[in-house]
């Protein structure tokens, strides 16, 4: 009898933790929809803010992640793509393979605010970029890098060895072997991984602050050399530094929704290029 | 490495084969691949050493013992600067042990919940959820502190703000929650169905089994996922930034308003001129949440190969 209790307060503990979980997602998800659907209008979404931000859209502020994004794209994944190119392909097991195995997989638990102190340095300072959508770029690049490896390389291990093999027995060398043996049919899987890195990134605030991130602009970037505005730290702004912060809570709702409903549908995206990929698999 | 060495490999005494000399062409492209494998070190170091070389400077001038041996975080002082960073060390740590107080029961549960007890069907609907919560942006759920938990916890102790280490430790759960869960569950998956089996032969009801079996013999794996989300917490910054309340104090009540070392970090170096000490000490603190993180993934990754190893 005693056994039964505990089992059943066991599983029902366990019950209790997955339903919280839920719970948690279904809190964040729910209180941001209903409360921000509201300032949610065409013009929330074509306008640059107005009367010091309290009135207006966002406009800026989504083209600016939008921007920040492509340059991040542009820098990590090729990046990513050959790194995991050469561990996956390439590499011997060894000292030297376990030591790049090892700095990826530190690189990706670095905390996001040093990859911004990292940034300021390098870009802002060395490379004299100064504080521009490139340098924020670069910098998110840099904190993408280690997913885009792994993810990279998931995609080519699940190219099966009979592939590479076939293309040997025909007499390819080795780079042509990957190129037109292995890559075709990674590339799919590797565009889920670096989906969701952008997605990631574009999330991220810390890296941006103080590389590139603008308070406010009322205007669009004119170069890669130009300030912008992001829609993580406008919803920072809004939420903490603005003068005004119980009139522009709408607003900040607004910009909380539009951010998180751009993460979900990256996301989702890259559920479905993972989708159609595994059934292609199949077929 | 190529193709004929290949074949050579795998016939070694039976064919005597003639090796070529692997093409120009075919060299410099592993070469070239070889470099942005290399890439990945040379960043890691790179982070090391510009983090030191920018922070060197501030600790030449204020001394060790200015930063580690003082809780007094005070550089716009105008008497006296002071660099201690005490109260921001252990700031950081009241927030990251709060947060896996609350994490760590939670998304072990959470994880045997998914690996072992679930439905299909739950289960197809609790692992997206996990990997959404994963997915939402730092800023959110520092915006929902402010919003959503600051007047709970207000209310819930009768204080008139919110903002403190406990609100901090909140958010860093939910935000270290899916690591915890995600990586425990794979281990809790890798533990071997005979185990399960044996246990259930036994008598063992399906609780005793996940508690005395499951459980213990995915230990390691729970604990380096339990390390992973630590190293997640310490470094998390939009959400301590926005919701602890950030007054630098070397307090250890979790009602008091905290500043956490990232915090700093992320204040004040958008207002201090660059290259001053003040800039340099900053990345001081940089350097030893560096140093924090790097131990806390080292360790979980030998955990990790550890484990891998004796599953093998």
């Amino acid at each position: 009898m005693k056994k039964r209790w505990s089992e059943r307060l066991g599983f029902l503990a366990l019950y209790l933790a997955g339903i919280l979980v839920l719970f948690f997602l279904g809190v964040i998800l729910f209180d941001i929809f209903v409360k921000g659907v509201g300032a949610l209008s065409w013009e929330f979404l074509t306008q640059p803010p107005r009367m010091g931000m309290t009135e207006g859209g966002i406009f800026p502020a989504i083209m600016g992640t939008f921007l920040v994004s492509i340059i991040t794209v542009i820098f990590a994944v090729p990046l990513g793509m050959f790194a995991a190119i050469y561990l996956n392909e390439y590499a011997q097991p060894g000292k030297m393979t376990r030591l790049i195995r090892l700095a990826i997989r530190n690189l990706s638990g670095v905390p996001s605010i040093v990859y911004g102190l990292f940034g300021v340095v390098l870009f802002v300072q060395m490379f004299k970029l100064g504080t521009s959508v490139l340098s924020a770029g670069l910098t998110l690049g840099l904190l993408t890098l280690p997913w885009t490896i792994t993810a990279c390389e998931e995609a080519l291990k699940t190219v099966p060895q009979s592939y590479r093999e076939g293309a040997f027995a025909l007499g390819a060398t080795k780079w042509h072997a990957i190129r037109t043996n292995v890559l075709p049919y990674a590339i799919p899987g590797m565009m889920t991984g670096v989906i969701l890195g952008l997605s990631r990134a574009a999330g991220e605030t810390a890296p941006i602050l103080f590389t590139g991130a603008a308070f406010f602009l009322p205007h669009l970037p004119k170069s890669l050399f130009d300030q912008f505005m992001a829609l993580p730290y406008h919803l920072y702004i809004l939420a903490t530094q603005h003068h005004a912060i119980e009139k522009v809570r709408p607003i900040a709702y607004g910009t909380a929704l539009v951010l998180l409903g751009l993460i979900l549908l990256l996301n989702l995206s890259a559920i479905w290029v993972r989708y159609r990929y595994r059934q292609k698999m199949r077929g | 490495m190529y193709v004929n060495e290949k074949i050579q490999e795998t016939q070694t005494g039976t064919v005597l084969i003639k090796l070529q000399k692997p093409r120009l062409k075919e060299v410099l492209i592993e070469k070239f691949f070889l470099l942005n494998g290399l890439l990945a070190i040379v960043i890691l170091l790179g982070i090391f050493s510009l983090l030191f070389i920018k922070g060197f400077p501030a600790i030449r001038e204020i001394g060790w013992k200015g930063f580690f041996g003082s809780s007094v975080w005070n550089p716009n002082s105008y008497s006296t600067p002071s660099y201690g960073i005490l109260s921001l060390i252990t700031s950081t740590l009241m927030v990251t042990v709060g947060a896996l107080v609350i994490a760590v029961p939670l998304g072990v549960a959470c994880a045997a919940f998914i690996s072992q007890v679930a439905s299909p069907r739950i289960r197809e609907i609790l692992k997206p959820a996990v990997e959404i919560l994963a997915g939402i942006p730092s800023v959110v759920v520092g915006f929902l502190g402010i919003i959503l938990v600051n007047p709970l916890i207000a209310k819930v102790f009768g204080i008139s703000n919110g903002l403190n280490a406990l609100n901090g430790s909140i958010l860093l759960a939910i935000m270290s929650l899916p690591t915890i869960i995600s990586l425990s569950e794979d281990a809790l998956r890798a533990v071997p169905k005979a185990y399960k089996e044996a246990s259930l032969a036994l008598g063992g009801n399906d609780w005793q089994t996940i508690i005395r079996v499951l459980v213990p013999s995915a230990l390691s794996g729970i604990i380096a996922s339990i390390m992973l989300g630590m190293g997640r917490a310490i470094g998390e910054t939009m959400t301590v930034l926005m919701a602890t309340g950030n007054a630098p104090a070397l307090t250890f009540n979790f009602l008091d308003a905290i500043q956490t070392m990232t915090s700093t970090i992320a204040i004040e170096l958008g207002e201090v001129p660059y290259n001053t000490t003040h800039y340099y000490a900053l990345f001081v603190i940089g350097f030893v949440l560096f140093l924090m993180t790097f131990v806390v993934n080292l360790v979980s990754d030998i955990i990790l190969q550890k484990y891998q190893q004796v599953e093998r």
